[in-house]
């Protein structure tokens, strides 16, 4: 028995997946720019990107000719798979939770994501907490069960909110479809700050508990270590720069609120969420180093949007922060690629700059710039194929690769469905038949 | 004689300068015929006055050099809520979804503001005209009693001082939320129109709903036998009758003068729907369907339209194709039934020409879905001689463009109503100004 494994790893290399995509028009988000050629792909790895690729003997060979091909879309901010368990509102710090413990792999909008060209998904924790629960990044695997769509090697993070959504929870009357709650602080812009003030004075304090007994255990003392606290473990690892902070916010006057929280408790935004006043204070977001992720031009929806304007991307990245655009909706994050040509309208981005905004941007703001966001050897091959121009209206998604294996084909779901409809229809009728048996009033269940 | 004649010409000659302009060198897409290459458009007094390879005009006639440009009509949007809806979050804010089960008699027109931030919004990306929805679609959800006749949609040109100025048509049509029996909802639907709309959420149990269903049809059904029995009693100037405001606004229905705009999203209502249609003897549009499948021979023999939403949707159940509202489309337009597009929502307004340019992306061709947002809209609510296309004798509603105004990069450079050439800043654009230059 042991032997024949032995066998079987030996074979492996042999055995290994190659697939080359050729004469493709290739937009790489690389320094190479945009070049007509082949990409070698190797055990899901991009193994050579160029103008010609000599195609191994026993390669999978994707004809792309008069097609376009982009890195895997990454979407910076959504709540696919989490849908239903994504705000835990009873407190107005929920930074113990984690959006990892309720993924679910079978969440349909997982593959109509996929279906979009995207790859790579931050799933987050809702806005109902000035801080909320720990954030995940996945890959749209879809087949795969939850622990297999883990980005593996992905920093996590941590949902903060500000504004609007933090301090609904805290009106009485609830915002609009919201049902009314008992209140709880924080209602106003004011105890948004403070909550988290408050929230980060106790995690310093139980950092330099945990500190104090990690050096006395190095002194060869032996104390007793300190209380665990599932709550404060998030934000410890956030002041040890182990835990990206991704934060929800409109208004100019909150982001910068947030900014100065963050100085002087000596820790970093990673990304500003949302932050649709991010260009008027592009200056401060830009000099603290945080990444903004927006919305191409949603607007005016609610009275902390109504300054939004969709010149917010491109004023943002003049003014010289990484930018991406994301979603936040499973029908918006399916169409990304064109969500990005909003940038080449409003604001005269380039087309390469726009499409890094869903590509290597977010990337660079979840810190896996150097696994997924641009065409480069050592990259994943998480690799998109447009049948028409990706940045324009009438392109659609042809095929999606991740690590190097194909997870969606559209010929292939189109030629499908004739005998996915018979199926339904054969379960369907039957249903019918077993219909007389269920048509028996329930029980009456004794109160 | 002579010399008045002459000097009536002069004048004559004088207004046409002050009140003409040409667009001259520029690619010509009237919609409604084959493109024109370097042409010219001349407008006069608010109207296209002319078009062709080359026109004549009088010294001081203004000219627009529309060289490596296009004109196209401008774009028609068939649900909207612009005019009457700012901050959809903030109620005050919010002039849709009146109370009263039946109110035929509210007008969407008298609450246009014509200050809205939206109106400059929208037009910047070449939408000239709307029809404003006096109801959201029932989801609004006051807590007040179901509606079902919410009142009189409008089509208005996005320009105007007053409302009165941006009037195309007042009643363009009457809206009416078609009672539904609700289905229970699939994991994974779409979040904002999963189901047709239940105005304060439904009854648990299906007998229930049923029975609800078959009450509201009845009144329904009620409300326009006596509608009918009034205009019979108005016209006989019967003993004792007495003016009634909500049976006054039925009779242009009932005379087939203007249509019931009938929202109307599973197969099941609007099957329903052109069931009651028929009763009724009623013109009917119907509103963001999503499943037509075994409904639009019915509707294309019916010669009835339909109003088809948002591309950009999720499919309506977890098992549907992924891409359900994109082909809907291409589907509504082979089995040969007239169809506009309508966005739903003042946010995604400006989005209207990228909706049905994703529609082309998926099997529609790409001349009918610029005519689903310019000549079809037109001619469902009734103004095709006035807007739709670049014709002799219609408003000049036009927007000349550097490309392809389905494509999103595609500038707008110029963009006229009635005429009037509009200013293409807005409050985004100021805002963008003055952040960019902040030093």
């Amino acid at each position: 028995m042991k032997l024949a494994i032995t066998t079987l790893l030996a074979l492996a290399p042999l055995g290994a997946q190659v697939t080359v995509i050729k004469n493709a028009t290739i937009m790489t988000e690389s320094a190479k720019g945009t070049i007509k050629g082949s990409i070698l792909v190797r055990d899901g790895k991009i193994a050579e990107v160029g103008e010609n690729v000599l195609v191994p003997a026993g390669a999978t060979v994707i004809d792309a000719a008069g097609q376009w091909v982009t890195p895997g879309i990454i979407d910076c901010h959504s709540h696919i798979g989490a849908d239903g368990n994504i705000n835990e509102a009873s407190v107005s710090v929920s930074a113990m939770v984690n959006i990892k413990d309720v993924i679910n792999p079978e969440d349909i909008a997982i593959y109509r994501a996929l279906a979009g060209g995207v790859t790579s998904v931050n799933i987050l924790h809702g806005s109902a907490n000035a801080i909320g629960g720990q954030t995940i990044v996945i890959k749209t695997r879809w087949g795969k069960d939850a622990e297999g769509l883990i980005f593996e090697g992905a920093k996590p993070g941590i949902k903060f909110a500000l504004g609007e959504n933090p301090k609904r929870a805290g009106n009485p009357q609830g915002g609009r479809g919201a049902a009314p709650v008992n209140a709880r602080y924080p209602s106003t812009r004011m105890g948004v700050e403070d909550t988290i003030r408050e929230a980060f004075n106790e995690a310093v304090a139980y950092k330099a508990e945990w500190d104090k007994y990690a050096a006395d255990v190095k002194a060869g003392q032996h104390p007793i270590p300190p209380r665990k606290d599932l709550k404060l473990e998030a934000l410890k690892e956030v002041l040890e720069g182990k835990r990206f902070v991704h934060a929800h916010c409109y208004r100019a006057d909150e982001i910068l609120m947030l900014i100065r929280v963050a100085d002087d408790y000596g820790f970093k935004i990673r990304t500003f969420q949302h932050v649709l006043e991010g260009y008027k204070v592009a200056k401060e977001i830009a000099a603290h180093g945080a990444g903004a992720s927006t919305f191409s031009d949603w607007w005016g929806y609610k009275a902390e949007a109504y300054d939004a304007i969709p010149y917010n991307a491109a004023v943002m990245t003049k003014k010289g922060i990484v930018v991406s655009l994301n979603s936040d909706d499973a029908e918006l994050m399916r169409r990304l690629n064109t969500e990005a040509a909003k940038a080449m309208k409003y604001g005269g981005i380039s087309r390469e700059d726009a499409l890094a905004m869903v590509t290597i941007n977010p990337a660079k703001q979840l810190g896996v710039e150097n696994r997924v966001g641009s065409i480069e050897a050592g990259k994943d091959a998480d690799i998109v194929i447009f049948d028409k121009d990706p940045l324009s209206n009438f392109s659609k998604v042809q095929k999606v690769l991740i690590d190097g294996s194909k997870y969606f084909d559209r010929d292939q779901n189109v030629s499908d469905r004739p005998m996915k409809d018979a199926e339904k229809q054969k379960l369907i009728e039957h249903e019918k038949q077993d219909q007389p048996q269920k048509k028996a009033a329930p029980a009456r269940r004794p109160l | 004689m002579k010399i008045a004649a002459l000097v009536l010409g002069l004048a004559i000659a004088a207004s046409a300068a002050n009140d003409s302009f040409l667009i001259r060198n520029v690619d010509v897409y009237p919609v409604t015929s084959a493109p024109l290459k370097g042409a010219s458009v001349l407008v006069t007094d608010g109207k296209i006055a002319d078009i062709g390879p080359r026109i004549a005009v009088a010294k001081g006639v203004k000219i627009v050099d529309g060289k490596g440009m296009r004109v196209y009509p401008g774009m028609i949007d068939s649900t909207t809520e612009i005019g009457l809806s700012e901050v959809s979050a903030e109620r005050m804010t919010v002039d849709t979804g009146e109370i009263g089960e039946f109110m035929p008699q509210l007008r969407a027109l008298i609450a246009v503001n014509p200050e809205s931030e939206h109106i400059p919004v929208v037009r910047v990306n070449g939408i000239t005209s709307v029809m404003s929805f006096p109801s959201s679609g029932g989801r609004g959800g006051r807590g007040g009693a179901a509606q079902i006749i919410s009142g009189q949609a409008a089509l208005i040109h996005l320009d105007g001082w007053t409302w009165e100025d941006m009037e195309i048509n007042r009643s363009a049509a009457l809206h009416i939320l078609f009672p539904v029996i609700p289905a229970r909802g699939g994991r994974g639907g779409a979040a904002d129109f999963p189901e047709d709309p239940v105005p304060g959420g439904g009854p648990a149990t299906f007998t229930e709903q049923k029975r609800q269903y078959d009450q509201q049809i009845r009144k329904l059904n009620d409300f326009f036998d006596a509608a009918r029995q009034y205009q019979k009693e108005r016209g006989n100037n019967a003993p004792g009758f007495k003016r009634d405001l909500k049976m006054e606004a039925m009779i242009p229905v009932l005379e087939g003068k203007i249509p019931a705009a009938v929202a109307a999203v599973r197969e099941r209502t609007i099957r329903d729907a052109i069931a009651f249609a028929d009763k009724q003897h009623i013109k009917v549009v119907i509103m963001q369907p999503r499943g037509l499948k075994n409904v639009a021979a019915d509707l294309k023999a019916k010669n009835i339209p339909v109003i088809l939403g948002r591309t950009e949707e999720l499919p309506e159940n977890e098992d549907a194709p992924y891409d359900e509202a994109e082909s809907l489309p291409s589907e509504v337009f082979k089995a040969g039934v007239k169809f506009a597009f309508g966005t739903g929502s003042n946010e995604f307004v400006r989005n209207l020409p990228y909706n049905a340019a994703r529609a082309a992306a998926y099997g529609l061709p790409q001349d009918e879905a610029l005519k689903a947002i310019t000549i079809n809209p037109a001619q469902i609510w009734g103004a095709s001689d006035k807007i739709g296309s670049i014709e002799k004798g219609k408003w000049a509603d036009l927007m000349v463009t550097d490309g392809d105004p389905l494509e999103t990069p595609t500038q707008i450079k110029y963009l006229f109503i009635k005429g009037k050439e509009i200013d293409l800043t807005n409050k985004q654009t100021r805002l963008y100004q003055k952040y960019l230059n902040r030093p």
